[in-house]
């Protein structure tokens, strides 16, 4: 069993939902950002989701797009970011990682090459934003072959016809994109989510964490309720922004304020059942 | 896969030119571009379809252009016959419109009643406004902020065709951050908006749809080249950025026995960064919804590229051109920007025809082999668009000061 398996089994047998974060790896700077990934675990982060920066991040939201320049901005790379997992694995072996892109750095880096690197760095997932089923062959059909898990993102526009080609080469949970749109924008209605997740359900016995548009805690609980976890990326990054001087250099307060708020959705999350 | 016995068989059922091509997006957009595969594959077997392209290509962007023996430049050059593809006289000014035409087409097809765009210089943006005022869509052009600010006249025209232009600050606010951000706008309205992408680039079906249209360009020019010589050219040339007036002309000539060349905007060389050529001095990447030549660092990250034209300022190229590079069947060259204006002056002086500065380039690489050749050796160049909207670029670059006239 994957780390992510083991959360997702243990959650379920705790009875309770799992507050997944997304941070992207360098943000704002590589020294606060391997810091603000230490200390998520403590609070309460249950599924780590840590983005590789790219120039181009077709799917996300204003939020995450500055988020990734300005970790490129500080010499982040695709290298440095699974150095970071590789030293997070220093001092927490449970927390499952999973490593959230779009594939040219990857590709770049090479396919193979980089599976062997995310393995001996201790990641356990990937969500590739731009590799469709029908693009597995040269990627995700050799990463799950090698053990590492294969999220993939399901949408309101995803058919019932097209779903069980999605849901395929999946494993460790299924990300259900809430709305049809970018990162960070509008909210789902959960009547709506409620319906698709059902669908998602009759298709694969995997567990289903609801992303996109999710901002608070309250938002958080009442979308881990009605799926087995929340996903929260765009509010911890908007939050990391908050925190940045007219330079981007972070105040003494953005570490513990990013913390506080990652906690504040867990809690969100702990109350949902 | 495609047969060895022709060039023209792509792409496969996945959208696959060798290794290049395919559908690289994200799931929200996966349905749709089916759907959109779908369509036009009916579109293609409906001949009303096709007639009604015809007749707007016809009647509306005043299609066939003419085939134009260039009797200045050759008299110029000295060495090979030169004919210039007219593409320049098409309503709008550019190939452009083939596109935006049989897609807005496509799109009516589909029951879709809005469209949105990407532009760079905007030539695709005022094409697509062009088509939605025609057909009445709702149109929206995203545009990067800093080429708003390079291209305003086009900025006017678009308004003034009732489009929408939604400047695009993200990244550096050019060509690319417009695409990326009309692809976000896509998945946030997958159900009523119809994306016309402007060049033989993006997600398949759009590299063969986009190809297909502009495929008239070689269509006529082959008839044309042979009512008036009787046999078909020794070479033909064009400039590439994303490359869809290049395919449009060379696709029907693939199979012939016949040199092809692409020219690619060398910027200020290809020593450094400052250049757009992808195929020369890029490599194989993913980007925009297929794999292909781009301007990338070593981590995968995409370049920004630069070039004198604003039409050719894209770090990517179309999938298919990736292709041919490889195998060999078009020979792609680069220009520079100082050779570009030499170029467009040249045609200003010899023709008479201002052409814009992206076929500036494919003339000046015209101007490096035609005195060399012999007199009976036929190219055909494609002149894509006029030059108007470069006349302030252009004066620019010379140092020109048209507030002092």
């Amino acid at each position: 069993m994957s780390r992510i398996e083991k959360r997702f089994a243990a959650l379920k047998a705790e009875g309770r939902k799992a507050l997944v974060t997304f941070v992207t790896a360098g943000d704002p700077t590589p020294e606060v950002s391997a810091q603000i990934l230490a200390h998520l675990p403590k609070a309460g982060a249950d599924v780590i989701e840590l983005g590789m920066p790219f120039s181009d991040p077709m799917a996300d939201g204003p939020a995450i797009q500055l988020s990734s320049q300005r970790a490129l901005g500080h010499g982040m790379t695709l290298q440095k970011t699974l150095d970071m997992v590789t030293e997070f694995r220093k001092q927490d072996d449970e927390t499952p990682i999973v490593l959230m892109g779009y594939y040219n750095p990857i590709y770049i880096y090479g396919p193979e090459r980089f599976i062997e690197a995310a393995l001996a760095a201790g990641v356990d997932g990937l969500i590739v934003v731009d590799l469709p089923p029908e693009e597995d062959q040269e990627f995700c059909v050799p990463a799950v072959a090698a053990g590492l898990n294969f999220i993939r993102l399901t949408t309101p526009t995803t058919n019932d016809q097209r779903l069980p080609a999605v849901v395929k080469n999946t494993s460790g949970f299924v990300y259900f994109v809430s709305i049809a749109g970018i990162t960070g924008t509008a909210s789902a209605d959960a009547n709506v989510v409620q319906g698709h997740i059902e669908r998602i359900r009759r298709a694969t016995e995997l567990p289903i964490a609801v992303g996109f548009g999710i901002k608070t805690p309250e938002d958080a609980a009442k979308f881990a309720s009605i799926s087995d976890g929340a996903v929260v990326g765009s509010a911890i990054v908007s939050t990391i922004a908050q925190h940045l001087d007219d330079d981007g250099k972070p105040d003494a307060a953005l570490v513990p304020e990013v913390l506080n708020f990652v906690q504040s959705l867990a809690q969100g999350v702990r109350s949902a059942s | 896969m495609n047969q060895v016995n022709s060039f023209r068989t792509g792409p496969d059922e996945n959208g696959h030119f060798g290794i290049f091509g395919g559908r690289y997006v994200a799931e929200t957009l996966m349905p749709l571009i089916l759907a959109v595969e779908k369509a036009y594959n009916e579109a293609k077997a409906d001949p009303s379809f096709q007639r009604d392209f015809d007749y707007y290509s016809k009647h509306y962007v005043g299609r066939p252009s003419p085939l134009y023996f260039a009797e200045g430049l050759t008299r110029y050059f000295g060495g090979a016959k030169l004919y210039l593809k007219r593409d320049e006289l098409n309503h709008t000014g550019a190939h452009k419109i083939n596109n935006t035409l049989g897609q807005i087409l496509l799109a009516r097809r589909m029951g879709k009643k809005r469209i949105i765009a990407e532009t760079g210089a905007g030539q695709h943006g005022v094409a697509t406004a062009t088509v939605c005022a025609l057909f009445k869509m709702e149109c929206v052009v995203y545009m990067g902020a800093t080429d708003i600010e390079r291209q305003a006249p086009n900025v006017f025209r678009m308004k003034m065709l009732g489009a929408k232009v939604v400047p695009v600050t993200a990244g550096n606010g050019t060509l690319k951050d417009a695409m990326n951000e009309a692809l976000r706008e896509w998945v946030a309205r997958v159900e009523d908006t119809f994306y016309i992408i402007g060049t033989a680039a993006g997600p398949h079906p759009y590299p063969a749809m986009v190809r297909d249209f502009q495929s008239v360009i070689g269509e006529e020019a082959k008839e044309q080249i042979l009512e008036a010589e009787g046999r078909l050219p020794d070479t033909l040339v064009a400039c590439i950025g994303g490359g869809s007036n290049a395919m449009g002309l060379f696709h029907p000539f693939l199979d012939d026995k016949l040199e092809i060349i692409g020219v690619e905007a060398g910027g200020h060389g290809l020593d450094g960064d400052e250049h757009c050529a992808s195929l020369t001095g890029g490599k194989p990447g993913v980007l925009h919804g297929n794999r292909t030549y781009l301007l990338q660092d070593d981590d995968g990250q995409i370049l920004e590229g630069h070039s004198i034209s604003a039409g050719l300022d894209y770090p990517g190229i179309g999938p298919e051109h990736s292709w041919l590079h490889e195998i060999g069947r078009v020979n792609y060259v680069y220009v520079t920007d100082n050779e570009a204006l030499d170029a467009f002056q040249l045609c200003c002086r010899e023709e008479g025809i201002i052409p814009a500065l992206e076929p500036s380039h494919a003339l000046a690489h015209v101007a490096k082999i035609a005195p060399s050749l012999p007199a009976d050796h036929i190219i055909i160049m494609n002149m894509c668009g006029r030059g108007d909207k470069d006349i302030f670029s252009v004066g620019r670059a010379l140092g020109i000061n048209m507030n002092e006239f």
